[in-house]
């Protein structure tokens, strides 16, 4: 764990006994039986938001707190400990990041407070295909006078379901693989021509696919300089990658625990069977590159609050490094409680399912890679 | 706070001291190599080395009266990175074997006054070499089951028996030893630690040559040696745990880069284009192995953050911790993984032994690569740093204490 400041340490705790008492695992757990399909439980999200955890990333002028971006990784860290299912991250963290990088003045007060108070959802659209590629952008946002019209399609909208705004990526200049032309836009759920479908992932989380049959949108609507949101996308996707590196940061070491646990507890040929070789050092190994993953993971969020000129490369080693670690871990948590590790009654899959999800989520570990060492020229 | 500008104006003292004092021919000097390249600059070396000495900036954590200068670790930090600005360096550790950065700091936690005063000062001053005699043939991982033994012969010890991996004995002055002085105990309880003058009778040394060429490793033998009584370190049969903090700070020491590194090497994409070549859209040209260079750049990184991260979260008091084990063992994973990489992308021409068909750095890498294959065995092997982490760290049952 980083060095904390003492608010820090003072949200962490909150963060940690308030998931622990109040959205537990069961809480995910009952809200996956019940089928809700918006993918998560009014009540735990109108409690975070009276914590006032949607505003930590907003200035005080909009309702914020402004504690900056490790503070929100702390939280993040300590729900996806619990699997806690919100539109937190997609909205107060993603949504508010996009904000208050590239909203105008009048978007940014039209909308921050209400990220705030949580009157608003507003998620960030962004993939297409099967594969994150924010280049590979295709829904055209068509130049007519004073407004766009929209027509295309956006997949994996987190919490898109309940969103009451989008932010989609949009292509106003150039072709599919372009990495200029791109232009951000706000867009209210209502829109007409707009249409969204749940879809039904392994993690019961809420997603929405889009449909876009030619929105019409105002300048107004039009986040920063059409066709030049190509930077700023990169830099908010930076943020999302960090922020998603947090969770899986607590997915991967509550994953740990439960195997540290059942290590030390279940008994096979008369002995722990932690007390083997084989499985004390395979437990060494996963602490060890939890450790690592920990460091690439909070190091991202301290570039972003001291606003380095490396924050690329730090949220892309975080989301690639943790990524790796909680990929092996989540399948040791299976491998290692064996038979009951592959119930549904016992909470291994859902972490497991979680674990793969947050994976996929803005780049798995070979799109950073890949980034990676083209930031360093190679 | 003044602390922060106290520090700063402490930078800057050091900073004009460094380039006042240190010698110019000194400039590039290449601690790493063999010691011929002293020749021509020997009375600069000594020069820089007592200048350094006198002020205690060879041990600046250690206390004054020993040698030190009793800093803090931030201000020893402080001093490392000016004398590095600065292309400098502090040849005093790596003069002193295994003195500053093991046998010292046993003697500083362990050492009775007329011990420490004995001898920290010729360690702190660069002066006295130290050995140190751990493992045997028959006692390497499972170091606790050492033969060598020692009998009490009123103010001496008398050892006989074989140490090996003993580096640097051949040219060390004094070597630090566990022995088994209570042959009826239970093995970790019959065991002291003594430290004797190498150049008697009793001590013969034999160097080893490794796959990878000559090497500063020996063997090392007893027949008769002799060890004041007054030089037992710790209590009788007690030097088990002397042994143990030892080779804590051994771990410790072994979890970043060697001194010997050059700071200013061609990074590793850089030598792969070279060698390698790129494709159109700059990447490089062979894929598979451009996949694998990324990741060891990513897990060296890795690696060095957890370093900072660990001194953050000590808040700037570096301790002996726990957390070595798992930096040992990550370091060792990248600095050999590199040397892999190095060679393959060198392809035919990683493969030289001699001649100049090959380039010195070629011939060097294949050196190293074999050299390296040495880190994750010596210090403890990624294996028994694995038993420390689940035992010690994760509380799982000891595995290796089988009768």
């Amino acid at each position: 764990m980083a060095a904390l400041t003492e608010e820090q340490t003072l949200i962490k705790d909150q963060a940690t006994s308030w998931a622990s008492a109040e959205a537990p695992v069961s809480r995910f757990r009952a809200m996956r039986n019940e089928g809700n399909e918006v993918g998560f439980a009014e009540p735990t999200w109108v409690s975070m938001v009276e914590m006032g955890w949607t505003g930590i990333l907003v200035p005080e002028e909009y309702g914020g707190s402004d504690l900056g971006y490790l503070t929100f990784g702390l939280v993040l860290e300590e729900l996806g400990k619990q699997l806690a299912a919100s539109p937190l991250f997609a909205s107060a963290y993603v949504g508010a990041t996009a904000l208050l990088l590239a909203g105008t003045d009048a978007q940014k007060s039209s909308h921050l407070p209400r990220i705030v108070d949580g009157s608003a959802i507003v998620t960030l659209a962004v993939d297409e295909g099967p594969r994150h590629a924010p280049a590979r952008t295709a829904l055209e946002a068509k130049s007519q006078g004073e407004k766009y019209v929209l027509t295309g399609s956006k997949t994996l909208v987190l919490e898109g379901m309940s969103a009451t705004h989008f932010l989609v990526v949009a292509r106003s200049a150039g072709k599919a693989g372009d990495a200029q032309g791109l232009s951000l836009f706000i867009i209210p759920a209502d829109a007409a021509g707009l249409s969204r479908r749940p879809m039904k992932t392994m993690d019961s989380r809420g997603y929405a696919e889009l449909n876009f049959n030619g929105v019409e949108v105002s300048d107004a609507d039009l986040m920063g300089p059409a066709g030049q949101a190509g930077e700023v996308l990169d830099e908010i996707l930076d943020r999302a990658r960090a922020g998603v590196g947090a969770e899986m940061l607590g997915v991967g070491s509550q994953a740990f625990a439960m195997t540290l646990d059942y290590l030390k507890t279940r008994k096979q040929f008369g002995a722990v069977i932690g007390s083997f070789q084989a499985l004390g050092h395979r437990a060494a190994e996963l602490f060890a590159a939890m450790e690592l993953a920990r460091s690439c993971g909070e190091a991202a969020l301290q570039e972003i609050d001291a606003q380095t000129n490396s924050v690329a490369k730090a949220c892309s080693l975080s989301k690639a490094k943790v990524g790796d670690f909680l990929h092996t871990m989540s399948n040791q948590l299976i491998q290692i409680h064996g038979g009951i590790g592959m119930t549904d009654e016992f909470d291994a899959g859902l972490y497991l399912k979680r674990a793969r999800v947050l994976e996929t989520l803005y780049g798995n570990q070979a799109y950073h890679r890949d980034r990676y060492a083209r930031l360093l020229g190679f | 706070m003044t602390a922060a500008s106290d520090l700063d104006s402490f930078r800057s003292e050091i900073s004009e001291w460094v380039q006042s004092n240190f010698p110019s021919a000194l400039k590039g000097f290449d601690l790493g190599a063999d010691s011929s390249s002293e020749k021509g600059v020997r009375g600069e070396f000594t020069a820089w080395r007592q200048a350094l000495a006198d002020k205690g900036w060879g041990t600046p954590t250690w206390p004054k009266e020993y040698g030190g200068a009793g800093l803090s670790d931030p201000e020893a930090k402080v001093i490392r990175q000016e004398i590095a600005k600065a292309g400098a360096f502090n040849p005093i550790p790596p003069m002193t074997g295994m003195g500053v950065t093991m046998v010292g700091p046993t003697i500083l936690e362990y050492g009775t006054d007329e011990q420490k005063a004995k001898h920290l000062p010729g360690i702190a001053s660069g002066e006295v070499r130290w050995c140190l005699g751990l493992s045997e043939p028959n006692a390497g991982s499972d170091l606790a089951s050492l033969s060598t033994k020692a009998v009490d012969e009123g103010d001496a010890f008398i050892l006989n028996g074989q140490k090996i991996w003993t580096s640097g004995a051949h040219i060390s002055q004094w070597c630090g030893a566990v022995v088994r002085t209570d042959p009826k105990a239970k093995k970790r309880d019959g065991i002291s630690f003594v430290m004797l003058p190498m150049d008697q009778k009793g001590v013969e040394t034999r160097l080893i040559k490794l796959i990878s060429g000559a090497s500063p490793f020996c063997e090392t033998f007893f027949s008769d040696a002799r060890a004041d009584k007054s030089d037992l370190l710790g209590d009788l049969n007690d030097g088990w745990s002397v042994v143990k903090r030892l080779l804590q700070h051994e771990r410790q020491s072994q979890t970043s880069a060697p001194a010997a590194v050059k700071i200013d090497q061609e990074p590793l994409q850089e030598q792969a284009k070279r060698y390698v070549g790129t494709l159109e859209d700059g990447t490089l040209a062979d894929p598979d192995l451009r996949l694998r260079v990324v990741e060891n750049l990513m897990d060296a990184e890795a690696h060095k953050l957890t370093v900072s991260r660990i001194t953050a979260e000590a808040r700037g008091q570096v301790k002996v911790s726990a957390a070595a084990s798992i930096l040992k063992n990550s370091m060792t994973r990248v600095a050999q993984t590199k040397a892999e990489l190095t060679l393959e992308m060198m392809g035919n021409q990683g493969i030289g032994w001699e001649g100049e068909q090959f380039s010195d750095d070629e011939l060097r890498s294949v050196r190293d690569w074999l050299m390296g294959k040495a880190m994750s065995i010596y210090g403890g092997s990624a294996e028994i740093q694995n038993n420390i982490i689940s035992k010690n760290i994760l509380g799982l049952p000891e595995t290796t204490q089988q009768g």
